[in-house]
């Protein structure tokens, strides 16, 4: 049949019937508003998901208990073995006469770490550079076990950057680059862009398509697409809403971010924003998508809440890392917009790059957007079947 | 296959039970979906070419009742002011008639509304922007009697501001509110004509019959050969014989003797609903 | 009319009774003190405007909501206190629930014996006899979402009576159906009737009401009229039952549900 996208349908439409469309963005933020539910997700959720995840992620890696094992004894070993004591995360536990009581100490869950020293491990250090330390963490958690045992990596290497200062010799010291970017050793960070990526996606494609699907369920779009209004129209009021909505949530979580969880934006704010609103528009013309394959408000629901949440909290790299998955995974994973929007926040956000570092995300994301607010425009039926 | 056509102003039934297909010919008639075969013209315009013309100039109200439950009255019918680019204020003359017994509760939610303040709402928002053809797909469904026979009332005054009104219902007796009816069941129309034609060429004499036991007498008409059709109908039974010409005193006297007391037997005039019945009835 | 089907009903035991039965949402009175009896093997036509309390009413009467005051007992079992009784000696059906639509024919009815009860070895051959009263033998195995209207709703009924309850309670049974079909449907409501089973049926087809042995007409909340169709045609100087409806239903004041 005929399409509608072209310019000159659009533009009257938005110059001479901006009153009709905005009663109708009211009416939708009534609808909105009149739901406790509906506002529950909508606002709501994303600060708990914030703080939930936030904190979470700040009390699991604090109170790890850990021993040592030092056959050395020595000025360094006991240096280092003050650093970490004195560290809020870790709690001291004991000292091991005998390798063989890690095993026991894990099975016995009396410590999640074991500090290992090699044998004159001061020596070691100052003449040959060979000294070792083995961090053997309880792996039952692996999570966990990787973050804290980057942090106690995190706690050797600065101590030998002191040793550095005092003795002006040039050690070749590798610092763990996750850890560059995380100094205050705050696992909220690697969260906050995958909560950020979740939340939107949840809000916009969720919501624009159970909205939709409602409007068929009732039968009032059957009264709205037997009237003059144009199926432009009647998408275009569906989705302002959950623009604002949306760039609403985004504010909540940033400031949520910055002043609450103390994950500062480390790169350009304008930046992030732009490739946020890239993000929306493209889960927007996703929940368009959906709601022009159903037509039950109980399916929207299910589609955007299974097939969508669950490939974007599992494949995007907010829980697991890209890099391990199957490549069938990996595949996959690259289709789904979050994983580009999640990256290049990242990016932005926590290692303050610019515009050139995120080039890429920025080009998928908007190439995904313009497609699918095509490909869903043309879809949208202005007929009902 | 159905075939129709609709005078400017007129009352126009489509009557058939559930699953006749009514709702399917009403989407076809307002351009939500697209027939397989033929063609449809509203006001001299085709529904499949010139289908964005016609959105502008009919009002629809479908099956069930289509109001956003959780707006107001008033917000219901602001919003599709502004579907039609119109105000209430407007078009207000036309649906005041109507409006006025809902506005009390203007600001109540559509969901808490009775199913005839419903349908009130529905007509309103349905005629706000002044349709010259108005499609009512079942509007007295799920609708008390009190509030049927409101809405019937309704579309006379509508009629008589010439806008032409097609609607469907399954209640047979709404046949006789219309000015022209379809029979339609099965996706075809058995016939479509006045509702005094159709009543008029009912091909039997009909029969009312009763006694005081209507469960037996109905079984006992049946039995009889000289019986063609016998259905209850209310407070009597209707009957058609095979010869036309019957024995009324004989029949009065059989029935006495299989036992009925106080029987009743006189000539009745056909409905629509015996109509329909005699249409539909396989023998 | 008071005597379709035999003479002797209003002689027979009484199996629903209500007396000043009240239900109070809040402030909002949605069944006022109603009280009425009807006797084995009735069929009782109860009617009402939308929003004169009906459903409320048969919530009370089929054990699924507590009255506020008053008091009532089905098939001999107080309603406070009862409703599990109650609910094995009642049958049910709507014209919306009736039945499960992607599932066949047998699967609904074994469903529905199975609820109530019904022992599994009886199951068998009755299932049998019914389909074979239906005609219905072809579409053992069809989904009931394929039948006709007109079908589902014997069926339904059917199913409604499967384990013989003493009343069985039907909401609008026959809306939308055609004419045809509405007929055959009531002339099973009959034969139920003649088997004692009593009939509880609202509907808002008034010719339908006219089939009755006596009506009650619903009016915001009260009964305010109870009586064969011929003496309430005379008591309201109608000559059927849709004058008296609106005779009695106009000056309603409640407009919500």
């Amino acid at each position: 049949m005929m399409c509608f996208i072209n310019w000159h349908v659009i533009q009257p439409v938005i110059l001479t019937d901006m009153k009709t469309f905005l009663t109708f963005v009211k009416k939708e933020f009534y609808h909105i508003f009149r739901d406790r539910w509906t506002m529950i997700i909508l606002l709501i959720l994303p600060i708990m998901l914030m703080l939930l995840f936030g904190f979470m992620m700040s009390t699991e890696v604090k109170n790890v208990r850990f021993a040592i094992y030092d056959p050395s004894r020595d000025v360094a070993t006991h240096a280092i073995a003050d650093k970490m004591k004195l560290n809020e995360y870790f709690i001291f536990t004991g000292y091991l006469d005998s390798p063989e009581q890690i095993d026991e100490i894990f099975r016995k869950g009396e410590a999640s770490l074991v500090m290992v020293f090699n044998n004159r491990f001061y020596d070691n250090m100052v003449h040959t550079g060979d000294a070792q330390i083995q961090l053997i963490a309880d792996g039952s958690d692996p999570n966990t076990a990787s973050t804290f045992t980057l942090y106690a990596s995190n706690i050797v290497a600065s101590y030998q950057q002191d040793l550095m200062g005092d003795m002006k010799i040039p050690y070749n010291i590798q610092p763990e680059l996750k850890l560059l970017y995380n100094p205050t050793l705050k696992g909220t960070y690697s969260f906050v862009p995958g909560v950020m990526g979740m939340i939107l996606m949840l809000v916009c494609a969720m919501m624009t398509s159970v909205s939709i699907a409602r409007e068929k369920e009732f039968g009032t779009m059957e009264v709205l697409l037997v009237s003059p209004m144009k199926p432009i129209q009647i998408i275009l009021s569906k989705v302002v809403p959950y623009f604002f909505l949306s760039v609403i949530n985004l504010t909540t979580m940033l400031l949520l971010s910055v002043y609450v969880l103390d994950v500062p934006v480390t790169g350009s704010l304008s930046l992030l924003i732009s490739i946020s609103l890239i993000f929306i528009l493209v889960s927007l013309a996703l929940g368009l998508l959906i709601s022009s394959m159903v037509d039950k408000q109980m399916i929207a629901l299910l589609i955007s809440g299974m097939v969508l949440m669950l490939p974007v909290t599992m494949l995007s790299g907010m829980m697991f890392p890209i890099e391990n998955m199957p490549w069938i995974l990996q595949i996959i994973a690259n289709i789904i917009p979050a994983t580009w929007y999640i990256i290049a926040v990242k990016k932005i956000m926590i290692q303050g790059l610019d515009f050139f570092s995120v080039f890429n995300e920025f080009l998928i994301l908007s190439t995904m957007a313009v497609v699918m607010i095509g490909v869903s425009i043309q879809r949208f039926k202005y007929r009902l079947e | 296959m159905v075939s129709l056509e609709v005078e400017r102003g007129e009352i126009f039934g489509i009557i058939g039970p559930d699953g006749a297909g009514k709702t399917t010919l009403f989407r076809i008639l307002t351009t939500l979906i697209l027939a397989d075969n033929g063609t449809v013209e509203i006001e001299g315009k085709d529904v499949v070419k010139e289908y964005k013309e016609i959105r502008k100039e009919i009002g629809y109200m479908p099956g069930r009742f289509s109001l956003y439950q959780d707006l107001t009255v008033e917000e219901n019918l602001n919003i599709f002011a502004k579907v039609f680019n119109t105000s209430i204020e407007e078009n207000y003359s036309l649906i005041e008639d109507i409006y006025k017994q809902i506005e009390p509760f203007k600001n109540r939610r559509a969901g808490q509304l009775s199913g005839g303040m419903k349908q009130k709402l529905a007509l309103s928002c349905a005629l706000i922007h002044k349709p010259t053809v108005l499609f009512l797909d079942e509007p007295t469904t799920g609708v008390d009697p009190v509030s049927r026979k409101e809405l019937w009332e309704m579309l006379k005054r509508l009629k008589e501001q010439n806008i032409t009104i097609l609607v469907s219902t399954p209640f047979m007796d709404e046949a006789s509110m219309c000015d022209r009816i379809a029979l339609m069941e099965h996706g075809r129309f058995l016939q479509v004509d006045t509702p005094e034609h159709i009543t008029g060429q009912f091909s039997h004499d009909l029969w009312a019959i009763r006694s005081d036991n209507m469960s037996v007498l109905l079984s006992d008409l049946r039995a009889m050969r000289s019986v063609r059709t016998c259905f209850a109908f209310g407070e009597s039974h209707h009957v058609t014989f095979r010869n036309n010409v019957s024995d009324i005193v004989n029949l009065e006297k059989l029935l006495k003797s299989k036992g009925h007391s106080s029987v009743l037997i006189e000539q009745t005039k056909a409905s629509v609903e015996d109509c329909f019945m005699d249409l539909t009835y396989k023998f | 009319m008071e005597s379709i089907g035999k003479t002797g009903i209003f002689n027979s035991e009484i199996v629903i009774s209500a007396d000043k039965l009240t239900k109070k949402f809040g402030q909002f009175t949605a069944v006022n003190e109603i009280s009425f009896e009807v006797r084995k093997g009735e069929i009782f036509g109860f009617l009402g405007a939308n929003g004169a309390g009906k459903t409320t009413a048969m919530r009370m009467l089929t054990g699924l909501s507590h009255p506020t005051s008053g008091s009532g007992y089905v098939a001999g079992f107080d309603i406070y206190t009862e409703s599990e009784q109650i609910k094995k000696n009642i049958g049910y059906m709507s014209q919306k629930f009736a039945l499960y639509d992607d599932l066949k024919v047998w699967e609904n009815i074994r469903f529905y014996a199975g609820i109530y009860g019904v022992p599994n070895k009886e199951i068998e051959p009755r299932t049998e006899a019914l389909l074979n009263k239906l005609g219905f033998e072809k579409e053992r195995n069809s989904l009931v979402k394929s039948l006709p209207l007109g079908w589902k709703q014997k069926l339904a009924f059917s199913v409604a009576i499967f384990h013989e309850p003493k009343i069985v309670f039907l909401d609008e049974p026959t809306s939308g159906v055609d004419p045809l079909s509405r007929r055959n449907f009531w002339e099973m409501i009959y034969d139920a009737a003649d088997r004692g089973i009593t009939v509880f049926v609202t509907t808002h087809y008034m010719d339908e009401a006219e089939y009755c042995n006596r009506i009650s007409v619903m009016v915001d909340g009260k009964i305010e009229a109870l009586d064969t169709p011929d003496n309430l045609k005379t008591q309201f100087n109608s000559s059927n039952m849709n004058d008296v409806f609106y005779k009695l239903a106009r000056n309603s004041t409640r407009n919500s549900d």
